[in-house]
């Protein structure tokens, strides 16, 4: 307790000071966003979002689906759990899941395909099959035994994967890493979406499940 | 134009709210959901002063950092979660042990 | 690992380039440093049965893409990449210089002899889950090493900040699972205030590469604060005293090859992104905080160097010997001198190697023994004398005697002591030597009492025991060709130019 009394105006302190330091930023200086603008021709895309994800800060984006693998490793790691008790779905859960699961994939389907020119985009797509994968589990859902193994592991990697095929290919064909050639920028952007949006909604639905599928029967 | 900076105010109310939380609270979850609240201070800072020029389209490069902002941060809050699970599993408490004075 | 020297000189070769030097010039082993261990780790865990043989495939690699790069750096100098093709400000530039060169090298020298004893180390099950996490954290590194915007930094620190935390909860255990908690909830709080000042500085100049927010940088309120807030959060995740506490747990309770590896390299590396940003962004600075970073790094070389002998379980006291030694780093900035930097590497350098030797050591007292505990080493160090060979040969860097990495970094921080006239600074150096020496004999003394076999001590591989005892000698090497090493730094001149 005694600490915690230091604590509070420490914190203010803080809150003030970095406030300060909010208010005084200087109005922006006409660099990138113009920059942006100029070379949106050359992106592939027209929503601004996707193309600094994807085209001009991919390699962020690469790393970043190696931080959602690495963090599925890392749940499969400590192992499942095993008293994970199921409880029957119930007939409310039961009937919604099954009407709300096709939309959830058509719409992600959509966002993944919008996302070149208006708001969305491959995250946005796969936290939607993410959730369509989650309530598939809560109803009692499990991926067959047959695809637990490589096949699950295969989706889970492909969208790093397809990531750094695609970025070794173009270092080979045009001479820089990720360098997509402008007349197939768009295509390439949204076969490395379509993968991400699998592999991201995979992952979390793997996520949520907590232990490795197949491994927590054994 | 003030109203960003508004926002961008709020953005780093969150981030001492949620860093006093961390702190503060013992629970496990509660520290978890403190770190939340922290990085979305951070993302809404982000995110408000990209739009402090009125009239010109937002400036994306900040809302990329922060869409690979929150996939960095659902990643962590679920291994986060697995964590606590286990450890209450294996200690049978939802609290970090009282570090000995060192 | 052979370095051709002073090839960059000689204009003619140019010339008549070899086929195999067209080839180590043309490929961008920058780029390939970067996504050889990420394809790696993929593959590990795509076919966890053939895991082994590809991470330690891997490892190997690494090292010979490290060979390319550095043949390339000290052919034409600093290097930058543009990913594609973009160039900052609108994409990402990775750079490397010497001293990301000497990141890489470090990281892939101690990495492989990480994989080599990780390959007798774990089980079945858990070698299965350790080698794609692993490769992603040296992918994570050498991504880290030789990226030069800040906000790639962060997705870098963040990926290798996940990965360590799930090698630290691969040990089974409680204490494991406490350790790796706490040190999940540090690195993902000093993140946070690393993306906060990330923010400032990009708002304030409108850019995210180091190189153009250098010339951009000038005094204002947002900077002090994005200063303030990097270097808190990198300072938490470095564990500089006081905010160590969480250093000694988690680096205790890991697997021996998580230890070696996270006191080696993964502390050093939010230290590498202050440093950069120092050198680079933070002139405008001032003295007064070097002094405090100064000050800081004092304290935790005396209290690390005396919580260390307090401790009965070596890895424990291995663990505080980090905190003790991290402190030498952060004597170079008050110095601020070129010399004082290539000291601080050096430093960081032969720890890395050292630190490395002494936790595999460490794991394979607890491996025959099955207990760590100081006062009953005994009986289990005379069984293995390679180990405690390794054990003592790291020590003496670590004491900073001659000749060893430590001792060389020691005489560098020194002598930049003495000619900058702040000679406090050298004794620190020098009571910290004497407290290293006072904990290493604690341990390697219980080699000359007498002990009757009490237990039955269990089988080490020979192969974890070379790997301790070869690497300290690499630590031993490095205070023997000092010349190498130092040149490598130059490259670029990271640290300006002058004394």
């Amino acid at each position: 307790m005694d600490r915690n009394r230091w604590l509070l105006p420490l914190l203010l302190m803080l809150f003030v000071g970095l406030g300060y330091a909010v208010l005084s930023i200087p109005e922006p200086v006409e660099g990138l966003p113009k920059m942006l603008v100029d070379n949106m021709e050359l992106g592939g895309v027209s929503n601004p979002v996707t193309a600094v994800l994807l085209n001009f800060r991919g390699y962020d984006t690469l790393l970043e689906m190696g931080v959602l693998l690495v963090a599925l490793l890392g749940v499969w790691s400590l192992g499942g759990m095993p008293d994970y008790h199921e409880s029957s779905p119930g007939l409310v859960l039961d009937i919604m899941s099954r009407q709300l699961v096709p939309v959830l994939i058509i719409v992600a389907g959509y966002l993944l395909w919008v996302g070149a020119d208006a708001p969305g985009g491959a995250f946005q797509a796969g936290a939607l099959l993410g959730a369509a994968g989650v309530l598939l589990l809560l109803c009692g859902w499990r991926i067959g035994n047959k695809c637990s193994g490589l096949p699950l592991r295969i989706l889970i990697v492909l969208g790093l994967g397809m990531f750094v095929m695609a970025g070794t290919g173009l270092l080979l064909i045009e001479g820089e890493f990720l360098q997509y050639p402008p007349p197939v920028a768009s295509e390439l952007i949204l076969i490395i979406e379509a993968a991400a949006t699998l592999s991201i909604g995979t992952t979390l639905a793997a996520m949520f499940l907590g232990s490795r599928p197949g491994e927590a029967d054994k | 134009m003030s109203y960003v900076y508004l926002y961008a105010l709020l953005g780093v109310g969150l981030f001492v709210l949620g860093l006093n939380a961390l702190i503060v609270h013992a629970h496990l979850m509660r520290k978890i959901l403190a770190v939340n609240v922290m990085s979305t201070g951070v993302f809404l800072v982000l995110v408000a002063l990209s739009s402090r020029n009125e009239g010109i389209l937002p400036d994306p490069v900040p809302h990329a950092m922060v869409i690979t902002g929150i996939v960095v941060s659902v990643s962590a809050t679920a291994l986060a979660l697995i964590l606590m699970l286990k450890l209450n599993r294996a200690t049978g408490k939802n609290e970090l042990p009282d570090r000995s004075r060192d | 690992m052979n370095f051709p020297t002073g090839a960059g000189t000689d204009h003619c070769k140019r010339m008549k380039l070899l086929p195999m030097e067209l080839i180590l010039g043309e490929v961008p082993w920058i780029v390939v440093l970067i996504i050889l261990p990420l394809t790696g780790g993929m593959a590990c865990f795509l076919f966890p049965t053939i895991s082994k043989s590809l991470g330690l495939l891997t490892s190997l690699a690494v090292i010979s893409c490290v060979w390319g790069l550095g043949w390339q750096l000290e052919e034409d100098g600093a290097q930058r990449y543009a990913i594609g093709g973009w160039g900052a400000p609108l994409g990402i530039d990775l750079y490397a210089d010497g001293l990301s060169l000497v990141m890489v090298a470090v990281a892939a020298l101690v990495g492989l002899g990480i994989s080599v004893y990780s390959s007798s180390y774990f089980r079945r099950d858990k070698a299965n889950h350790f080698w794609p996490l692993w490769l992603f954290l040296c992918g994570a590194l050498n991504a880290l090493f030789l990226s030069s915007d800040i906000f790639n930094l962060y997705v870098t620190l963040e990926l290798l900040g996940l990965t360590a935390v799930a090698l630290v909860a691969l040990a089974d255990g409680s204490e494991a699972l406490t350790s790796a908690m706490r040190y999940l909830l540090i690195n993902l709080m000093g993140s946070l205030f690393y993306l906060l000042g990330v923010a400032f500085l990009y708002h304030s100049f409108g850019s995210l590469d180091i190189a153009i927010l250098a010339q951009r940088v000038e005094p204002s309120p947002a900077v002090w604060a994005a200063v303030g807030l990097i270097s808190a959060g990198l300072l938490l995740k470095t564990a500089l005293f006081p905010m160590h506490f969480w250093l000694p747990a988690a680096h205790a309770s890991a697997p021996a090859p998580v230890s070696a590896l996270l006191s080696a390299l993964v502390v050093k590396a939010s230290f590498y992104i202050l440093l950069r940003m120092w050198l680079e962004i933070f002139p405008i600075v001032g003295i007064s905080f070097a002094q405090l970073l100064g000050l800081l790094g004092s304290a935790a070389v005396l209290w690390g160097g005396i919580q260390a002998l307090r401790q009965t379980r070596l890895k424990l006291l291995v663990a505080y010997s980090t905190v003790s030694q991290l402190g030498y780093l952060f004597l170079a900035f008050p110095l601020g001198m070129s010399i004082a930097w290539k000291g601080a590497l050096y430093m960081l350098l032969s720890h890395a190697v050292a630190k490395a030797a002494m936790f595999m050591a460490a794991g394979n007292i607890l491996a025959a023994g099955g207990h760590d505990r100081i006062a009953d080493l005994s009986s289990i160090t005379q069984r293995l004398p390679l180990t405690l060979t390794a054990f003592s040969l790291a020590g003496i860097s670590i004491m900073g005697l001659p000749p060893s990495g430590g001792f060389i970094a020691k005489w560098l921080l020194l002598e930049a002591s003495i000619q900058s006239g702040q000679w406090w600074w050298g004794a620190i150096l020098l009571l910290g030597g004497l407290l290293a020496a006072a904990y290493v004999f604690r341990v390697v003394s219980h080699v000359f009492t007498q002990a009757e076999a009490t237990h039955e001590a269990r089988e080490v591989p020979a192969r974890m025991e070379w790997t301790a005892l070869v690497l300290a000698l690499v630590v031993i090497f490095l205070g023997v060709f000092a010349s190498w090493p130092l040149a490598m730094m130059e490259i670029g001149s990271p640290f300006g130019g002058g004394s």
